[in-house]
């Protein structure tokens, strides 16, 4: 890989860098560093105020053993978790999946794909909560659009979809791909375009096109994209929580919450705060490993490069 | 490499075939029948929100599928105020405005000044702070909810916009933090050295060298942060309370106060409500794309 890249002068200022690097760069001096640390401080200052504190708050708040075991004792939180654990496993893989596919349509030439990829943006660029009521009432039982139009159309009788566990959480699922997909097709389309021409000139000269051109170029080239995509939505879904609180509410029974959720009901409506924070800290096991996979394959890029 | 950003390449698609051969016929037709699939996937619920829109305020769920007499009732009573759910909309619309332009305009100013001072000033050891940023990821938002809430209340922050505007930009840092020094890359630190040779100050160079060829990047992240601001609804709902100082997400929650609320007004509201990252995501869609490059192809 490293040799094509050479090859084809992918690799470009880091090492440069490294070998010729004027005066003031052998670590920066003097008013340089102030600048530089200068620059750095308004970030410095959000992350201390707004993430550290709070996370380090949330940890001593949520420090207690006794919460933690009455969490486990606790049948619902179970169900909590395989359900997110739902979420993340099927919603994540199959919504990345589905959009790296699909960046492989959109970027084909065509105004009416250009006219089309605007559209498809929309769920993204609609706001969630409004977007996540749309889903919930088109899918009631009684007057909801889908069963409407199901029976109006071919005279079938929907299932209330809410009302059944398995269905329920299958909309929580669907509701979140339709919601987040366009913006992971937006992430792989700008990894696609970002992809020299030469490369697929070079690959079709050796016989790779088509199928074998996506296997031996597009995928390989892609590859810690993808996996940097899945990491990082693995992140930010754990933690979901418009989706099963406007989409299926819980239903049925409460039996379709998530963690986020969960940690709601219990903090805000039922008062209790330890039990709450123990279910938002309990992922904590899973999250931090990711987290720290995430910076090492960023990092290795930053080797590479 | 040269400057070869990929908002330069745009047009160039890599998808290029050989001159005078045209697609096949059955090419063609698969990717219309997939286009109207992906179409009919994305536009279904939106014409749900649409067909609710429309209904007269009762009608919303009696199983019409086509809004034979749209009503655009919830429109004007938006306009006018009347309706005591609406009262406050405009309020609360301004609000939501506020907290995602500062949000927005924020994390782009932050971020790029850290991406900068991280990826380009040589400072030894500031690819920390880029690999802590990420760290903030490790505990969600909405598990972050209950501490932060209590934090607002000890900086005195309580039903301040300030407290909403605080935390969205805490979460969307670092994801820009992240692009942006991705797509840096993409820029040769020579043209910062020659700056620098010929007496250009730091602040020069961020302002006249980085910030223009970051354009792509700083719309993609503009755009991102204010949709995440956009799509929040938990922190709006939990820092907020008065009428006046609620969002739009926190007050549409309150037509749930009533089992008979106007769902009809509700979807109008949430219409309106849809518009304004809807057109910046449309003026900032051609950076979008060359923007959003996450280190695609570094293998």
């Amino acid at each position: 890989m490293s040799g094509t890249q050479q090859v084809i002068g992918l690799h470009r200022p880091a090492a440069i860098g490294r070998i010729w690097r004027p005066p003031w760069q052998g670590g920066p001096r003097g008013s340089d560093f102030s600048w530089a640390v200068a620059f750095l401080v308004p970030y410095v200052a959000v992350f201390l105020a707004f993430v550290l504190y709070p996370i380090a708050f949330g940890l001593w708040l949520g420090g207690k053993p006794k919460s933690y075991a009455e969490l486990f004792d606790n049948p619902e939180y179970l169900t909590t978790v395989v359900n997110t654990l739902l979420l993340v496993g099927v919603g994540v893989n199959v919504k990345l999946f589905l959009a790296f596919l699909l960046s492989g349509f959109f970027i084909l030439p065509g105004r009416w794909i250009k006219g089309l990829l605007v559209l498809y943006m929309l769920p993204w660029a609609l706001p969630a909560l409004p977007a996540f009521l749309s889903l919930h009432w088109m899918l009631i039982g009684y007057g909801g659009f889908l069963n409407s139009a199901l029976e109006t159309l071919f005279g079938i009788d929907g299932p209330i979809w809410f009302n059944s566990y398995g269905l329920a959480m299958g909309a929580n699922i669907l509701a979140y791909i339709w919601k987040w997909m366009p913006f992971w097709t937006l992430v792989f389309l700008a990894g696609r375009m970002a992809i020299p021409r030469d490369i697929y000139e070079a690959a079709a000269v050796d016989g790779a096109t088509g199928l074998r051109r996506f296997t031996f170029v597009t995928f390989p080239l892609l590859a810690n994209l993808y996996l940097v995509s899945t990491l990082l939505s693995t992140l930010w879904t754990v933690g979901d929580f418009t989706t099963a609180y406007f989409v299926s509410s819980g239903a049925p029974a409460l039996m379709t919450e998530v963690l986020a959720t969960y940690s709601f009901r219990m903090t805000f409506d039922y008062g209790y705060v330890d039990l709450g924070l123990a279910a938002a800290l309990s992922a904590l096991p899973v999250l931090i490993p990711v987290t720290i996979l995430l910076i090492r394959r960023l990092q290795a890029t930053e080797v590479q490069l | 490499m040269s400057l070869a950003l990929p908002a330069a390449r745009r047009g160039s698609a890599p998808m290029r075939r050989a001159p005078g051969r045209r697609r096949p016929i059955g090419v063609k037709a698969a990717a219309a029948a997939l286009g109207a699939a992906v179409m009919f996937w994305t536009l279904l619920p939106i014409y749900n929100m649409l067909l609710i829109a429309l209904s007269e305020d009762g009608d919303e769920f009696t199983g019409t599928v086509w809004p034979s007499h749209p009503s655009f009732e919830g429109f004007e009573m938006i306009w006018s105020g009347e309706h005591w759910y609406l009262r406050d909309f405009w309020y609360q619309f301004g609000n939501s405005c506020i907290i995602g332009f500062a949000t927005m305009a924020l994390t782009v100013l932050i971020g790029s000044l850290a991406s900068f001072a991280i990826g380009r000033m040589g400072l030894r050891k500031a690819w920390l702070i880029g690999n802590a940023s990420l760290m903030t990821y490790a505990v969600p938002g909405s598990f972050l909810a209950i501490p932060f809430t209590k934090l607002m209340h000890i900086y005195g922050l309580t039903d301040s916009l300030l407290a909403v505007i605080a935390s969205q930009v805490a979460f969307a840092s670092p994801y820009a933090i992240l692009i942006l020094h991705q797509y840096g890359k993409l820029i040769p630190l020579e043209l910062d050295d020659a700056a620098r040779v010929d007496g250009a100050t730091p602040v020069q160079v961020f302002l006249r060298i980085y910030l223009p060829l970051m354009a792509p990047a700083l719309a993609a992240v503009a755009t991102y942060a204010l949709l995440l601001a956009w799509n929040d609804y938990l922190y709006q709902y939990l820092l907020l309370s008065s009428p006046r100082s609620m969002t739009v997400a926190a007050g549409i929650n309150q037509f749930f106060d009533s089992d008979e609320a106007p769902w009809s007004y509700l979807m109008s509201v949430a219409i309106v409500f849809s518009i304004p990252p809807i057109v910046v995501y449309y003026a900032l869609r051609h950076y979008m794309v060359a923007g959003l490059t996450m280190g695609g192809v570094k293998g």
